[in-house]
């Protein structure tokens, strides 16, 4: 569905050219919150690009990540792979810092998006997550808010004002289809629809709040193969507009919707490729075993 | 499945000391509820056969006016002058109690300063009723805080207190009851955490405060000691919450003592009404709780 691209991952922060189709809707640029605009131009379909160095992250004693370096380019997917357990999750909720969410875990390194340090200890840290939006593994919709108010939810609980909220609600909705199927019932209560509406209901959450980035941290494990279909197909629309990060158990998964992928192990990261390379020519032996179901 | 013979005789039989055993267990479980139920019903039929005669319009519309012979009035300050009490009470102690849970379930979570609130809390409700309204009475009544000795705000502290700990431990459990993954949801759209509470956390653990509020209410206002040394008795009508003033529990308390059966009467027909006052809040309280696990 889509053979990953030969891009050179390296650079950074460019507008890629891995993308060649037009936007579909015209997007209003991002608001920068915490960051000073960068140096280059803002050109429509700017990219952003994460770039994580020397990641250590611990959970009170336990050191669950270990000096891990990843570079995510910008309107890319790239993909998490590893058995439970290998540090995933912990490196996405380290990317918005979720991570120190948990009581007694911490994380030390250096995390940039673009040329923003997110662990300045200037940075306030809402304003990363503002940037940086994060849909979990089980759909989780507010069960007191309708579906238009879990899609406003990100600015009101932001406090931030919107001229035109019925609009940004239309085109969160109709960004991750979902248009069609709740408009004749956005006050209906969101925990209503079926698991895979939840889900992208909440990707339309966080998509409404005009990230830079998107993690998704196994978004579709707890959905029916359809359902799963129709996140991977928004995953590969919303790329154009996001850099997207995706935990995922499922390798076919992966395959389909990731330029590149990262195998993870025991908290270190043992290959990082374009998705075609990992999955059929690994560099490494461990990375082989795994994605031919080995172990794990 | 179909075969039953076949599959049965696979398993082992059921022995008769097994069965004996259930059946002696299930009859002894049947006579413990029965016995725990009997003094519940006969407190009820007793306050309506006793109580219920005396309810008539004169009995709410009028203040008892001290007369042992002839009419001695109905109970009409005596239920206003609880209300007004467990009202301040309430005003108090919900939104210090709910207040106090959101710090332990957002905040303080396991440290050791949470530890030591919630093994206080625990404290407090152990606390016997009489010893809150010594307290009060030591430190508010003796010294004429306010200008006056008995004062129906010095009750209404002492019934805070009462109604602190329970609305305290009621809410706890409740707001641990919301998913931790709203909060994340919320924490990770970029909310600060005061939003994340006032938004997502008290909204969906509302009906729960609402009905452990109540609850405490309704074990406000059915206690006598935490009253009798800081409100002590009145039997006019009034506003003023700096003066004694007549309630319920403290009228019942009085009654009773009368040898005058037609005044001991009114201890019922006052004690109904206050066991209706609370069996009101009680139904509020579960339609409340119903709604919401409906919705």
């Amino acid at each position: 569905m889509n053979p990953p691209e030969a891009t050179s991952k390296e650079q950074t922060g460019e507008p890629t050219s891995a993308v060649d189709a037009t936007p579909a809707t015209p997007v209003s640029t991002p608001v920068p919150v915490a960051r000073q605009p960068t140096s280059s131009s803002p050109v429509e379909k700017a990219g952003h690009a994460v770039d994580v160095k020397d990641l250590n992250a611990y959970y009170g004693g336990q050191h669950a990540i270990k000096n891990v370096t990843i570079k995510f380019p910008a309107n890319e997917v790239t993909a998490l792979i590893g058995p439970s357990g290998s540090g995933k999750s912990t490196v996405v909720r380290c990317i918005n810092r979720m991570h120190e969410e948990i009581p007694g875990a911490r994380a030390e390194g250096s995390i940039t998006l673009d040329e923003l340090d997110i662990y300045d200890p200037s940075v306030d840290v809402t304003a990363v997550r503002r940037l940086i939006g994060m849909v979990f593994q089980k759909p989780n919709p507010f069960p007191t808010m309708s579906i238009f108010d879990n899609v406003a939810a990100g600015l009101r609980l932001t406090g931030t004002r919107s001229k035109d909220l019925k609009e940004l609600v239309h085109r969160s909705l109709q960004s991750v289809g979902l248009w069609d199927e709740v408009k004749d019932r956005l006050n209906e209560p969101g925990i209503g629809l079926s698991g895979g509406q939840q889900q992208r209901l909440c990707i339309a959450r966080t998509v409404a709040i005009e990230p830079e980035v998107i993690l998704m941290d196994e978004p579709a494990s707890a959905l029916d193969p359809i359902s799963t279909l129709k996140i991977e197909e928004l995953i590969d629309e919303l790329k154009e507009r996001y850099t997207i990060v995706i935990v995922t158990h499922n390798m076919q998964q992966a395959a389909r919707v990731a330029n590149s992928t990262v195998f993870m192990l025991d908290g270190e990261v043992i290959e990082h490729d374009e998705t075609n390379k990992i999955f059929t020519n690994p560099s490494d032996e461990r990375t082989e075993r795994y994605v031919t179901g080995k172990f794990g | 499945m179909s075969s039953g013979g076949m599959s049965l005789s696979r398993l082992p039989e059921i022995s008769a000391r097994r069965r004996r055993t259930d059946k002696v267990m299930r009859a002894s479980l049947l006579v413990g509820t029965v016995i725990a139920l009997i003094p519940l019903v006969l407190i009820i039929y007793y306050l309506i056969y006793k109580g219920l005669g005396t309810w008539n319009k004169n009995f709410f519309t009028t203040d008892p006016n001290g007369n042992f012979f002839g009419n001695h009035g109905g109970i009409r300050s005596a239920i206003v002058g609880t209300l007004e009490i467990v009202c301040l009470a309430t005003l108090i102690a919900v939104p210090a109690g709910i207040g106090v849970a959101v710090w332990l379930t957002e905040y303080g979570k396991q440290s050791w300063f949470a530890s030591l609130v919630r093994y206080f809390v625990d404290v407090m409700t152990g606390v016997p009723s009489i010893v809150f309204g010594l307290f009060i009475y030591i430190v508010l009544v003796i010294s004429h805080t306010g200008g006056s000795g008995f004062a129906a705000w010095k009750g209404a502290l002492a019934v805070t207190l009462l109604m602190l700990p329970i609305v305290i431990r009621s809410a706890e459990v409740v707001l641990l009851l919301v998913p931790n993954n709203l909060r994340e949801a919320a924490l990770a759209l970029g909310a600060p955490r005061w939003r994340v509470i006032t938004r997502v956390v008290l909204p969906t653990s509302l009906s729960g405060l609402i009905t452990g509020s109540l609850l405490a209410v309704a074990r406000g206002m059915g206690e006598t000691a935490p009253l009798l040394f800081t409100v002590s008795t009145a039997f006019v009508l009034t506003g003023n919450l700096n003066t004694q003033m007549n309630t319920l529990p403290v009228q019942i308390y009085n009654d009773i003592k009368s040898p005058e059966p037609s005044i001991v009467a009114r201890a019922w027909g006052a004690a109904l009404t206050l066991v209706a006052l609370v069996l009101i809040l009680n139904v509020i309280a579960r339609l409340i709780a119903r709604r919401s696990r409906l919705g």
